[in-house]
């Protein structure tokens, strides 16, 4: 103990100057602007009684929103796994052709800001959108709705699919595939097992990366969602709604379940990772 | 054969899905011409957004490169007992809803927060005011220097910074002239990471921001109201400016490469 402390104390060793100053100021940075912050999230929602915060978890519109937001966030990354890696796949293995502009556009999401994913999104898939209007023709309502949800979070949660699977399939060894083929693969054995087996992990990271963003996900969704309490009214909008009722500890309490969830989904992921990584060359 | 199914797929996909909204923008914003998308830009409410999302962004940059470069150094070159959980701690706010980022300033700052009330009385405002919007885009942004730099400067280990050390070079001297010469490339890139989502951060800053018109709205809380109360046109050409700033941002940071490759072929 003594020993951690004093290693602690001295940078655990390295000689190079500034390592309390360094060390001093990092620590003073994430004190103020996380810790606290984290410690307010954290306590705050008590002060106002045990049972205030026992009523907020009481709260039917809560458990639909949560509901709203966790069965479209698993949706949406479930459905952008097959797509991140046809994708990833394409970018890789497929002689592409424009792979460059298709390797940049694959980010777009990530660098459009989430108040522009939002609008564009709900003018493109609204009832006179380009996509929507030819859609809704066919009896097909995408916006308003949970489907408009599950469409934002795929927008938004693709690009963590597919950079997550690209650089694991950039490693494997294109011969294996022609090897599983000469020893009498069928195709469908070589997908399943020479193809998808390795790229696992990293599927199920995309897949959690994807999931995590999505169940917090505000700006590109609230535009297309309906926002309809019970039916399409997801939680970050819930916690805003809270907020301008005065309720704290009505939004606190959703926000650390938000929080605690996207914690235990990236936490799973890394456990489920490690489990399957055959291959030994993640990260 | 196969291959062009794929290609049409692939090709497919990424028109519809990743390339169809920012035509849809450019085309929203234009529907009536250039005059009537630009006028909307300098309307006094759109241009106080502009500023205040500039604003709001250098500090947000300048404090965060600053923490980023201390942070990193600390990460990368001792090691100590609890630096892996000072790792954790740095990335967390990447995996906490944007909503609850700015929630957790009003718990601290609000009317019915921890030191909200005591601060109001002495004339401070934070809540629903600019220092707000601030702490609350600082909160968002502050992993991503960290991020990008860390990974390079562990991998150039310390021997460089010792042999400046036994040079005589002390901490500033080390930092300036050894370590961040070499973690140029990297720095630049998580700082233009943190210029894009400093101007586009929206849920965070919508909590804490208080909405209040020419006051308190950066550019993406203007485009929610000018979107929400009807005004497509103007919504969409402050979404266009907005998204080309961001993008510009992000496409920068291949600018050192494009610089290196045209060196190459001038000598």
């Amino acid at each position: 103990m003594k020993q951690a402390v004093l290693s602690f104390l001295r940078g655990g060793g390295s000689a190079l100057p500034g390592y309390r100053l360094a060390l001093g100021g990092t620590l003073l940075w994430t004190g103020f602007f996380i810790v606290l912050p984290l410690c307010a999230l954290i306590i705050r929602p008590w002060q106002d009684g045990v049972g205030a915060m026992v009523a907020a978890t009481h709260d039917t519109r809560m458990f639909a929103a949560l509901w709203t937001s966790f069965s479209s966030a698993f949706v949406a990354a479930l459905l952008n796994v097959p797509l991140g890696l046809l994708l990833a796949w394409a970018l890789v293995r497929g002689d592409l052709p424009g792979r460059k502009v298709a390797d940049a556009l694959i980010d777009l999401p990530l660098a459009l800001p989430t108040a522009v994913s939002g609008i564009t999104l709900a003018t493109l898939y609204g009832p006179q959108g380009w996509l929507g209007a030819p859609l809704a023709k066919l009896g097909l309502v995408l916006a308003y709705s949970r489907t408009g949800i599950v469409l934002a979070l795929m927008f938004v949660g693709l690009p963590f699919v597919v950079r997550t699977v690209e650089p694991v399939l950039k490693n494997l060894p294109r011969d294996m595939e022609e090897a599983a083929v000469l020893l009498g693969a069928r195709p469908w054995q070589v997908v399943t097992r020479v193809v998808i087996a390795p790229l696992l992990p990293a599927l199920v990271t995309g897949f959690g990366l994807a999931f995590a963003r999505g169940v917090g996900e505000y700006g590109s969704v609230i535009f297309i969602a309906g926002n309809q309490p019970f039916k399409s009214e997801i939680a970050p909008l819930l916690i805003v709604v809270r907020l301008q009722e005065f309720d704290y500890a009505g939004a606190t309490a959703i926000a650390l379940i938000l929080l605690l969830t996207s914690l235990l989904a990236l936490v799973l992921v890394s456990l489920v990772r490690r489990r399957l990584s055959v291959w030994g060359e993640q990260r | 054969m196969r291959k062009y199914s794929l290609w049409v797929l692939t090709w497919g996909l990424i028109v519809l899905v990743l390339l169809m909204p920012p035509a849809v923008v450019v085309a929203e914003a234009l529907k009536n011409g250039l005059a009537p998308a630009l006028a909307s830009l300098s309307d006094p409410d759109g241009l106080a957004a502009i500023w205040l999302t500039l604003e709001v962004t250098v500090v947000s940059v300048v404090a965060n490169t600053i923490f980023g470069v201390l942070a990193a150094w600390v990460l990368t070159k001792y090691r100590f007992p609890g630096r892996s959980a000072l790792l954790v701690l740095v990335e967390l706010p990447l995996s906490i809803s944007p909503v609850v980022s700015g929630l957790v300033w009003l718990l601290l700052f609000g009317a019915q927060g921890w030191w909200g009330p005591a601060l109001e009385q002495a004339g401070i405002h934070i809540a629903f005011a600019v220092p707000g919007i601030m702490l609350a885009t600082i909160f968002v942004t502050l992993p991503y220097v960290v991020r990008t730099l860390v990974p390079l400067m562990e991998q150039q280990g310390r021997d460089a910074e010792e042999a400046a050390m036994l040079a005589g070079a002390g901490f500033w001297n080390i930092l300036w002239r050894v370590t961040l010469p070499g973690a140029r490339v990297a720095l630049f890139s998580g700082i233009l990471l943190t210029t894009a989502r400093a101007m586009g951060e929206f849920g965070a800053v919508s909590v804490v921001s208080g909405h209040i018109p020419g006051m308190t709205e950066t550019m993406p809380l203007h485009i929610e109201s000018l979107y929400n109360g009807y005004q497509t046109v103007a919504a969409f050409s402050m979404a266009a400016l907005l998204a080309g700033m961001a993008m510009m941002a992000v496409l920068l940071r291949s600018a050192p490469e494009w610089l290196a490759r045209w060196r190459e072929k001038q000598a």
